[in-house]
Order: structure tokens, then C-alpha cells, then sequence
């Protein structure tokens, strides 16, 4: 369906993250606390690609790109794995400050869910731009501002923005603005943490069409960060689904939504509302795990309706199904099927699709 | 609709801004009616996004701010006559909000069940030895009980535990009329449905009429009996919900329908994506509007 060479070949990965483990270290007097916020997650990242992540609250996926965005603070520690940039020669997380803000905005940037977090309240945007580009873009300032000019109008965005105040702009204008701020220096890649969760529908619909149009136009990568599913079926092309610190399931969007096998998946993709649907929604049994004190084996175990012995002692490793859909869960893994069940009747079991 | 329960006349409120040479004002809720009957508990949804008055028209039905024209009656009696600490705390009684975010409506600081007890005691008027009872009763009618919440403080609640928690609290001194300021945008999708369920199940098994307010159009479809739809602190449309929103008519309304995102056009812009970067075809974008 989708002739596009990424994710399975290796000349067209822009980010390629092998059994990456990041954990919350505490010391106490002498005891040590860990909090496995990312467990042994792999995945990679096409040229020109939007991978979608979703997770709920919890689910480590915050966690996640702050660890691939090299954003490391203690009590956060990287325990082991690599984070690869098609354009860095080593794992980024190795890299000292200067050599850091040398790559970020240029060929790595970031779209916040709040835009207040970018946009200094108390500066005008046209200095924000100032901060953020100027020091990347190498040009004399006034080439710079037509360049930013130029770039806001590509956005649909008038140029008088540049002299107001962040306060005095909606907050529809405000994402614009980081969106444009993210993508003026065409970075190859682009990590967006929930861009869209603090906007209105209507404003959200066309901030989304935002983001598509400049990553179209700028031909970057994107990682695509939201917990509302239906975001993700309008702009993610492949779709990762995070739960308790791990990867569960990777599939090409199309394929998540048309046949989830993960049970979290299938849940997450049967209970969304939709207009012009009346039937009673499942609602799963129990919370999301503490990432302190994880269930044993298969961490879905205690709220999976399909939940079996081997469930509880080990965990399944995210396998291959499918060329491109990958699924961590012994009741679809062709590796551990107990009775020749496959992912078809294994998703009939649970009676969560139809 | 006689409207003896709750009961809306052209209620406005207005707030003015600029300095003295250069007053304005300006209507963040305009001429708003409706009413609810008591003989009939319903789901009402209010919907509109931010900016559309919303929350400020919740803020007057629940008396925290008074309308500056109109009247709200609740079981016939205006909101503005209603003084002194006694006929304050009865109207409480009645009326109960639940808030957006579980996590902001609970300080971190103190135990959680604190609330419950402190509105039993003080609104229900339980006596010490039943509090544990009603609070346990209250917590059964949403799913928990006393035990898993006992001792609690917010953070070790998962925010679907803490919401229907906020739910419970609210159920406690047996209201009539329920207040949800967008109840469900806070909570973790594997748990929203539960409490969108929930709301279903109070007005069919206890009776209580809930005024639900959001800007998803998709929840309020699914639970709501009628709707109305605001923009600017007008009401453009409303009526029966299925109706309302399977066939609008309004263009604001229309427009908030389209803004819906659909899941059943999943991967129709990943196809698309794959039409733009061959660079023998013309991109086009083929989402659907």
C-alpha cells in the first residue's frame, strides 16, 4: 500500500532507537529507587516520515522524547541503548552542550504543547525568532527577517505578528508561531509533544493542517506525540502505541486502525466516540500501572481480558507479524501461540471490535 | 417544558473593560434560555469552544457569579434571592459542580477523603458515626469504594479514580442538578468513556439531571439528550441532541461539526504522503472536509 523505502530499509532512517532504556534514578541513604519510565524500546523513524506515538498519561512517551531530544537531567539516566541521527555520527545523548545547541533548531526542533514554554512572555516574537534562528541561520539580519517573512507568509501567517507580545495573540496564533519557529531553519527533524491538546476543535483541525503542510514543505521527519487517537489517524503515517514504559504495538496507521492486535490497541480504537454511534462503550477495568512498582511479565496483564499464565511471568517481546506491523503480546505472537490462535481470533476473544 | 427544575431567562452577563473615557463592555454570555424539568432528569450538553461562555454560563447556574440581567430559577426559586448561610448551603445541597482537571479541584496536600467527609458532614448533615457509611454509599454509586480511597492523597489516584471521586463527592449530599465543566478532557482515553458511561448511568438510576459541558462533540453525541451550541455567549442552535448534531443547520454549528477529526479517515494522509514525495505526481491533498 505504502511504496515509500522507510522504517525497513537503512539508507533512508533519519532516527534509528535500539533497546533504549531510560530510567528515573533515585538515591536515598544508600537505597537505590528506579522508575523504568522507558523499557527497552525500539523503533525507527523514515525520511519524510510522521511517526505517531500515543500514550496515555504514564506511559513513558514524555520520557521518551526528552531522552531522544538529549534534553537529560538527573534524577533521568539513560541505562543502556543507542539513539542514532541519520545526520550525527554518535549516540546523541554523548554529546556535550555546544555540540548540542550546534544541531538543535538546525537539524533537530521541537514543537511544545504549550507555546508559552517557547515564546518568552515578556519579549516580542520577532526577538523569540532572534534567540531561536538567528544563531543558526548564518545570515545578515536583514536577509534573516526577509527569510522569516517569507516563511511566516508560507505559514499564513501575517508578518505584523512578529511585533506583538505572546499574550497578546490567541492561542491558535501562538502554536503557529512555535510551528513556524520549529520549522524556519528546515530542520531534518521535528519532535512535536502534544502540539494540539491545549487548542479548540476547530483551531486544532487547522493547526494540525499546519504542521502537515511545513513538514511537507520542509521534507523533514516528525515524531508525533498524543494521546487523542483520533489526532493520530488524521496525521500520523505510522503509529507507534506506548503503554507502561514499553512499545505494545507499531503498525502503519491505516493498519493500527483497521486491525489493531494488541488488546490495549483494540480497546483504545473501540472506545473512541464517534458521531452518529450510540452503542455503550467498554471501559478497561483498573488504572495504568505505576512505572515504580511495574506488574510482572506482560505489564497490560491486569487489565487484559485475555490475560493468560504466561502473561504474568514473562514478558513478550515486540515481534514481526507483518513486514510492517510489529505487536508485544503472547496472545497474538506467533512465538508462544498456546493453541494455534492467531491475531483474528484472538481480537474476536476479546469482543472489543466487531 | 415548564422548566421546575432549572429554569434559564435571556440570562446575560457582561463585563467591562478599558478606563474610564474609553468603558466598554462585553457580553460573555448574551441572552442564554433554557429549562429542565424535574419530572424528567436529563443529560444537557453545552457546547461551544473557548471564548464561547461556557464555563462562565456554568459559573452563574452554579451561583458563583451573578447574572448582570435575566434570571435563573432553580426549583422556581431566583438565584438572587438566595442569602444568608442556610439558604446558601441548601441550594449547595441541590446543585453540586464537578471541575475539568481532578487534579486542580483536589489540593495535593491533603488526603482525599478529607472532602468526602467534610461534605457530609457539613452539606448532608451525617452525624460522625454514619460518615464512613454514606461516604462508602457515594463512592459504591461511581464504582470505588471507601477502602481504595481512604487515606489517599490525589497523586496516588490514577485521574479517571480521582474524577469519579470528584463524582462521588458530589453525589453525596443527594443533588438534584449536576454541574460538569468539562468533566472528561483531563482523563486518560482507556478511562473517559467510563465516566462518560458513568453520567448515563446517574441519570437513569438515580434521576439526577446533568448539565454537561464540553467542546466534544463526540462524547456529547454519544450521552446527551438535548444540546445546545454557543458561540460568543449566544446560542445559535439546540434542541435534540441526535438531531442537532447528525443534521445541522447553523453554519457555526456545521463548522464544528467538519472540525471534528474522524478516526475512520485513518491513513488517508499517509496515502497521500506517499503521492507527494513521488516526484512523477502532482501532490494533492485528499483529505476530506
Amino acid at each position: 500500500m505504502n511504496a515509500r523505502p522507510h522504517a525497513d530499509g537503512s539508507a533512508d532512517v533519519m532516527l534509528d532507537v535500539k533497546n533504549l532504556r531510560a530510567y528515573y534514578v533515585m538515591k536515598y541513604f544508600g537505597t537505590q529507587r528506579e522508575v523504568r519510565a522507558v523499557d527497552d524500546i525500539s523503533l525507527r523513524v523514515g525520511r519524510n516520515e510522521i511517526y505517531g506515538l500515543a500514550g496515555e498519561s504514564s506511559s513513558g512517551k514524555t520520557t521518551f522524547i526528552k531522552t531522544i531530544a538529549a534534553a537529560i537531567r538527573p534524577p533521568l539516566t539513560v541505562v543502556g541503548g543507542s539513539i542514532r541521527y541519520s545526520f550525527l555520527d554518535r549516540d546523541i545523548y554523548r554529546l556535550d552542550r555546544a555540540a548540542l545547541s550546534a544541531i538543535r533548531w538546525r537539524h533537530l526542533s521541537y514543537i511544545p504543547q504549550g507555546s508559552m514554554n517557547v515564546l518568552n512572555p515578556v519579549r516580542r516574537v520577532r526577538e523569540s525568532f532572534i534567540d531561536f534562528a538567528l544563531p543558526h541561520m548564518d545570515l545578515p539580519k536583514q536577509r534573516f527577517f526577509a527569510a522569516i517573512v517569507a516563511h511566516l507568509e508560507r505559514l499564513q501567517l501575517a508578518p505584523g505578528v512578529l511585533d506583538a507580545y505572546p499574550h497578546e495573540l490567541s492561542g491558535g496564533m501562538r502554536q503557529r508561531i512555535a510551528i513556524a519557529l520549529a520549522t524556519v531553519c528546515r530542520p531534518d527533524f521535528i519532535i512535536a509533544d502534544e502540539p494540539t491538546t491545549a487548542l479548540d476543535v476547530v483551531v486544532q483541525k487547522s493547526v494540525l493542517e499546519l504542521i502537515r503542510e511545513a513538514q511537507r514543505e520542509i521534507a523533514s521527519s516528525m515524531i508525533f506525540v498524543t494521546h487523542d487517537m483520533a489526532v493520530h489517524a488524521n496525521i500520523s503515517d505510522r503509529l507507534g502505541i506506548m503503554y507502561a514504559g514499553r512499545l505494545v504495538e507499531e503498525a502503519p496507521t491505516a493498519e493500527i486502525f483497521r486491525s489493531p492486535k494488541h488488546p490495549y490497541t483494540q480497546h483504545l480504537i473501540a472506545s473512541l466516540p464517534r458521531i452518529g454511534d450510540l452503542s455503550a462503550k467498554r471501559a478497561l477495568t483498573g488504572a495504568p500501572p505505576s512505572l515504580a512498582e511495574p506488574p510482572s511479565g506482560c505489564r497490560f496483564h491486569p487489565r487484559c481480558p485475555l490475560a493468560m499464565d504466561i502473561c504474568r511471568e514473562t514478558h513478550p517481546e515486540l515481534v514481526s507479524i507483518d513486514p510492517r506491523h510489529r505487536v508485544a503480546c503472547h496472545a497474538v505472537s506467533p512465538a508462544v501461540r498456546p493453541d494455534g490462535v492467531f491475531g483474528a481470533t484472538a481480537k474476536q476473544r476479546t469482543g472489543l471490535v466487531q | 417544558m415548564t422548566g421546575d427544575l432549572l429554569n434559564l431567562e435571556g440570562v446575560t452577563k457582561s463585563y467591562a473593560s478599558g478606563g474610564l473615557l474609553a468603558r466598554r463592555t462585553f457580553n460573555a454570555v448574551d441572552g442564554v434560555s433554557f429549562a429542565l424539568d424535574a419530572s424528567r432528569p436529563e443529560i444537557f450538553a453545552i457546547i461551544g469552544e473557548s471564548g464561547s461562555g461556557k464555563t462562565t454560563l456554568a459559573r452563574m447556574i452554579l451561583n458563583m457569579v451573578a447574572a448582570s440581567a435575566g434570571a435563573i430559577r432553580f426549583r422556581g426559586k431566583a438565584l438572587a434571592t438566595i442569602r444568608g448561610r442556610r439558604a446558601r448551603l441548601d441550594f449547595m445541597r441541590q446543585v453540586q459542580p464537578i471541575f475539568q482537571n481532578p487534579y486542580e479541584a483536589f489540593n495535593p496536600l491533603k488526603r482525599v477523603d478529607r472532602y468526602l467527609y467534610a461534605t457530609a458532614r457539613r452539606l448532608a448533615g451525617v452525624g460522625r458515626k454514619e460518615v464512613d457509611r454514606v461516604c462508602d454509599e457515594a463512592l459504591r454509586k461511581v464504582g470505588l469504594s471507601l477502602a481504595e480511597v481512604r487515606g489517599r492523597f490525589p497523586h496516588e489516584l490514577s485521574g479517571g479514580q480521582l474524577q469519579r471521586t470528584a463524582i462521588a463527592r458530589a453525589l453525596i449530599s443527594g443533588p438534584a442538578l449536576l454541574v460538569a465543566d468539562e468533566p472528561v478532557s483531563m482523563v486518560d482515553a482507556s478511562l473517559r468513556m467510563s465516566i462518560v458511561e458513568l453520567f448515563k448511568a446517574l441519570r437513569d438510576e438515580l434521576g439526577v439531571s446533568i448539565v454537561y459541558i464540553t467542546h466534544d462533540l463526540a462524547t456529547a453525541y454519544h450521552i446527551s439528550d438535548r444540546i445546545i451550541i454557543m458561540q460568543k455567549g449566544r446560542v445559535v442552535e439546540g434542541g435534540d441532541a441526535r438531531t442537532v448534531l447528525d443534521n445541522p443547520q447553523h453554519p457555526y454549528s456545521k463548522l464544528l461539526k467538519s472540525a471534528v477529526l474522524s478516526p475512520d479517515n485513518a491513513g488517508i494522509d499517509a496515502q497521500a504522503a506517499t503521492h507527494a514525495s513521488d516526484p512523477n505526481t502532482v501532490p494533492v491533498n485528499v483529505r476530506s472536509v
